[in-house]
This record gives C-alpha cells, sequence and structure tokens, in this order.
C-alpha cells in the first residue's frame, strides 16, 4: 500500500502534468508563430514576425478577418438581444410547456454541426443566401443562442424578484422596472454573454464552411482550406490571432465579474 | 415579480422563430424533400436499404463507433483525476486548473487540431523527442491515420468531460467523507465506498455528452485521419458537396440524428439527477 503522502504527491504531479498537456499545444503554436526558420520549428533557431507580415500582408486574409468581425458582432448582437428576452421569460414567466422549450432550445448544441449545416445549406442554397454575411450570422446565432441562454439564466438567478416588486410599488411601471432594474443588475451577464457568443461565432467552422461560398470566407474557414492542401506556417500566426482573441475574451470576462460566482466558463456548461 | 403569460410569449418569440425558422424548418425540410426526390414509402424503404446497409456505410459505422468509444474511454480516465484535483483545489491552485481547461475549452476546434497536426508531424516535436531519447529509429506515423485522430478527438473533448465531472464532484458534501474517515474508513475505502458512488451520475454523463460529441465530430477526423477512417459526419458532408446525393445524405443524417438525440435523453436524466442520498 502507498503511504497517503506519497499518494497525494503523484496526484498532484499527475494533475500538473495533464494541465500541461492541455495548454502546451496551444502555447506551442504561439511560440512557433514567431518562428524565422523556413518550417515551422519548436523551439524556433530564429525569430522574427515574418508569418504575421505574409498572413497580414494578404488581402484574402485580411478579408477573412473583415468577415470574421462582421459576423461575429452581429451574431453577438442577435444572440445577446434574443437570449435576454427568452431568458428573463423563462425565469419569470409562468406559463405551459416551460420545461419542454427550455430544452428544446438548448438542443442546437446536441445536435452535430454537420447536420445543422448541411440543413441550412439545403435552405440557403435554393433562396440565394450562400455567401450572404447576414444570413451566416443568423445561422451562427442559433448555435449561439443555447450559451447566451446559460449565461444569461445563472445571472438573472441572482436579480431578486422582491426588487422588481419593490420598483412597482413604488410606482415604477413594468417597462421602467426592466430598464432600471433588471437591465443594470443583468449587465455583467449580459457583457459574458455579447463575449460568449461573439466567441462562438468567431471559433465556428462546419456552418461557415457551407454557408461562406467564395464571397464570405471566414479565418477558420480559411484555414480549413489552407491546411486540405499544406500544414504552412502562415496558419500559426493566424492561430495566434485567434487564441489571442479567446483569451482576450476570458480575461475580459474574468474582469466584468471579478471572479463573482465564478468565471461564465462554468455556467456555459 | 411574475410574468403575464402573453408577456412571456412575446418576449420568448423571437428566439422560437428563430429556432422554427433556421433549425427545425431546414432540417425537416432537407430529410423530407431530399427523401421524396425518390418517390414514395416503398422507394425509400428499397434505397435505404441499399445505402444503410451497403459495405461503405457499415464500415463507416463501425468507424465512428470505435473511434468515439475509445476516445470516451480515454477522455474519462484522463480527465477524472484533473476534475478531482479541480474540485478539491482552492485559491490559486484552482484558478490555474480551470485556466489550463478553459483556454483549450473555448480555443477553435481547427486552431486545436492544427496545434496537433503541428506537434505530431513526420518533423514535429514529438517526433523529434521520442528520437532524441532513441525510443524509436526513425520518425513514426503520427498523422493522417487512426492515431492521430484519436489523439486529436481526445484533446479536442477533454474539457467537456473535465467540466462535467467537476460539476458533480463538486456537489459532493465533504462532510460524509470526512465522516467516512472518522469512523476509520482508509482513504481507499473513503474514495471507493463513498466519493465514487456519489459521482458515478458524473461520469454516466460525461461519457454521454462525449460520445455524442464524438460521433457527431467533423473537423478532426478529416484533418487527421488518413483513407480508412471517415466517419458518419464526413460521409455526410462528402454526400452533400462531391456527388450531390442529397437522398442517401439525408438516410444517413437521420441515423446520426436518432442516435444523438436517444443518448440525449439519457444524458438529461443523468445531467438533472440529484446526488443519491
Amino acid at each position: 500500500m502507498m503511504g497517503p503522502v506519497l499518494r497525494a504527491t503523484l496526484l498532484r504531479a499527475l494533475v500538473v502534468l495533464l494541465c500541461f498537456g492541455l495548454v502546451a499545444p496551444i502555447v506551442i503554436v504561439a511560440i512557433a508563430s514567431f518562428s524565422g526558420d523556413g518550417y515551422l520549428k519548436f523551439p524556433p533557431e530564429t525569430l522574427s514576425i515574418r508569418w504575421y507580415e505574409r498572413f497580414l500582408g494578404d488581402h484574402r486574409w485580411r478579408g477573412a478577418i473583415m468577415n470574421s468581425l462582421f459576423i461575429g458582432v452581429l451574431t453577438s448582437i442577435f444572440s445577446t438581444v434574443i437570449g435576454f428576452l427568452a431568458a428573463y421569460a423563462l425565469m419569470r414567466g409562468q406559463f405551459r410547456f416551460k420545461r419542454v422549450i427550455a430544452a428544446l432550445l438548448l438542443t442546437p448544441v446536441i445536435v452535430p454541426h454537420i447536420i445543422t449545416a448541411v440543413a441550412i445549406y439545403f435552405l440557403s442554397a435554393r433562396m440565394g443566401l450562400v455567401g450572404f454575411r447576414p444570413w451566416i450570422a443568423v445561422a451562427h446565432t442559433v448555435v449561439a443562442l443555447p450559451v447566451v441562454l446559460v449565461i444569461l439564466q445563472s445571472a438573472l438567478r441572482t436579480v431578486d424578484p422582491a426588487l422588481e416588486r419593490a420598483a412597482m410599488v413604488c410606482g415604477c411601471t413594468r417597462f421602467g422596472v426592466f430598464r432600471r432594474v433588471v437591465l443594470p443588475l443583468a449587465l455583467p451577464g449580459m457583457v459574458s454573454a455579447a463575449l460568449f457568443s461573439f466567441l462562438t461565432s468567431f471559433d465556428e467552422l462546419v456552418i461557415s464552411l457551407f454557408l461562406a461560398g467564395i464571397r464570405a470566407e471566414t479565418l477558420p474557414v480559411r484555414i480549413w482550406n489552407s491546411l486540405l492542401l499544406e500544414v504552412e506556417p502562415t496558419i500559426a500566426a493566424v492561430s495566434t490571432l485567434l487564441i489571442a482573441v479567446t483569451a482576450t475574451a476570458l480575461a475580459l470576462d474574468a474582469l466584468i465579474r471579478k471572479f463573482q460566482g465564478g468565471p461564465a466558463a462554468l455556467a456555459a456548461r | 415579480m411574475p410574468l403575464g403569460r402573453l408577456a412571456a410569449w412575446l418576449m420568448l418569440a423571437p428566439a422560437l422563430l428563430l429556432l422554427a425558422g433556421v433549425f427545425l424548418l431546414p432540417i425537416g425540410w432537407f430529410l423530407i424533400g431530399s427523401l421524396s426526390e425518390l418517390g414514395g414509402f416503398a422507394e425509400i424503404w428499397e434505397e435505404a436499404q441499399d445505402v444503410l446497409f451497403s459495405g461503405t456505410v457499415g464500415r463507416v459505422l463501425l468507424n465512428t463507433n470505435g473511434i468515439g468509444a475509445i476516445v470516451t474511454l480515454l477522455v474519462l480516465v484522463i480527465g477524472y483525476p484533473v476534475s478531482y484535483a479541480l474540485s478539491r483545489a482552492r485559491g490559486f491552485a484552482f484558478t490555474a486548473i480551470l485556466l489550463c481547461i478553459v483556454l483549450p475549452y473555448f480555443t477553435s476546434t481547427i486552431v486545436r487540431t492544427y496545434a496537433w497536426m503541428v506537434l505530431l508531424g513526420r518533423n514535429g516535436l514529438i517526433n523529434r523527442i521520442l528520437l532524441g531519447l532513441h525510443l524509436v529509429d526513425e520518425p513514426v506515423n503520427l498523422l493522417y491515420n487512426r492515431t492521430g485522430v484519436i489523439i486529436g478527438m481526445t484533446y479536442v473533448l477533454l474539457p467537456y468531460m473535465v467540466l462535467t465531472l467537476f460539476a458533480a464532484m463538486k456537489a459532493v458534501d465533504p462532510k460524509l467523507l470526512q465522516a467516512a474517515e472518522g469512523m476509520g474508513a482508509s482513504p481507499v475505502t473513503v474514495f471507493r465506498r463513498v466519493f465514487m458512488p456519489l459521482t458515478l451520475h458524473g461520469v454516466i454523463a460525461g461519457v454521454l455528452i462525449t460520445f455524442i460529441l464524438a460521433i457527431g465530430f467533423f473537423i478532426t477526423p478529416a484533418l487527421m485521419g488518413g483513407p480508412g477512417d471517415i466517419m458518419i459526419a464526413m460521409l455526410i458532408e462528402r454526400e452533400v458537396e462531391l456527388t450531390q446525393n442529397w437522398p442517401s445524405a439525408a438516410m444517413m443524417t437521420i441515423v446520426l440524428l436518432a442516435v444523438t438525440l436517444i443518448l440525449y435523453g439519457f444524458y438529461s436524466r443523468f445531467a438533472e439527477q440529484e446526488a443519491p442520498r
């Protein structure tokens, strides 16, 4: 039998190793992207920003950045507004089929994205919507909505209904209560929801792959298209940009919540 | 402040319209529209037997289940200790472990897949370490085969398992563990007789969610696999993009969708279940 101290030490070592294994691939790509060598080498022998120059110097990559940003921001606005209304209704409303509707609204995360993508493509191809960026944002909103709902439902749970009642008693209208009480109290949750729905869209590949056409290639779609040909180092630079965006969103979320009740990442489960 | 029924429905309307118009309706239309190209029920049934019992689809379904099962098992074995440590950690250790899980979790799947393609290539870091340690004499093929798919998918799906297990483990009352210890149980017994049974529903939920996500996977097997590692999602994509065989894509979609929804039904029972008392 192992002693308890030895066992605890072994477990700790194992967990440190596994956690290292979880972040290492991401960190390695980020470091390798600054390599000055002809191919991706880790550790790099010389440092340079040549892959970033090639990435940002290519108008197709720049176009992909703009497409991703445009679609991401639009998705974020759509899903946060629609999601907030739905989350509030599910929280405070009393109506039939509430559980069924709540479960139904979450199904887009469970149904494989390939099915959602093919089905929306089937519809879009017949309506000439392939390559239309606002439409891609609408499609992304479907998969971002569950994320927003989970975050906002947990945010609204902390809003005391008594405060809303008090405001009503003091003569505030229903809309006024919404604007002056509910919205300000739920604001940190709203910002988290906006950040994570942006990330969902910014990182989404499968739906974009079908809907982008040649006019609206997003960053993940362009990465996909070039990876099918070869593993070229420019993609390391693009990947690092995507990682930086994710890290920034997580940092902003942590900052806004100041770790109140844990990061939204946990609520998003 | 309770909300009136009309107000509640009005607030839900945009979400429900979106779900109906851009999710349920397209899926229904795609399935019914594609299949009705074939004719009546008899023709569809005949074609379905041809497609679903063909050698190709059989092999692909076998691949899908095999890869899904291995990946789920690996993710559970690797994820369990990490979740356990996370559920026990406080302060800095908690934040550090959480960050190691959450950063990959929210990084784009294609970026995570690319990272492993760089690491596993013939001149990649893993091969150079193996060569440097003289464990192998020449570079090992770790990419564009089953090994690559399994490594890549295990990495991508690990955070889902860890976060699901964590939710179950955090709900365990530490007093129960102390009580067992106080009554003379060894740490192994406490783990085996108290902690494990109390977190079993989390393990089942984690296994189900990982398997559900694994069998619908597309990006990682498409980029890291070889010709023998085609999974069902890839076959659906091929039928649509290459051969434009919509009826056959619809049939495979029905199989994948049905399996996913049935497993999800079980999942929601275990995920919502309170820890047994």
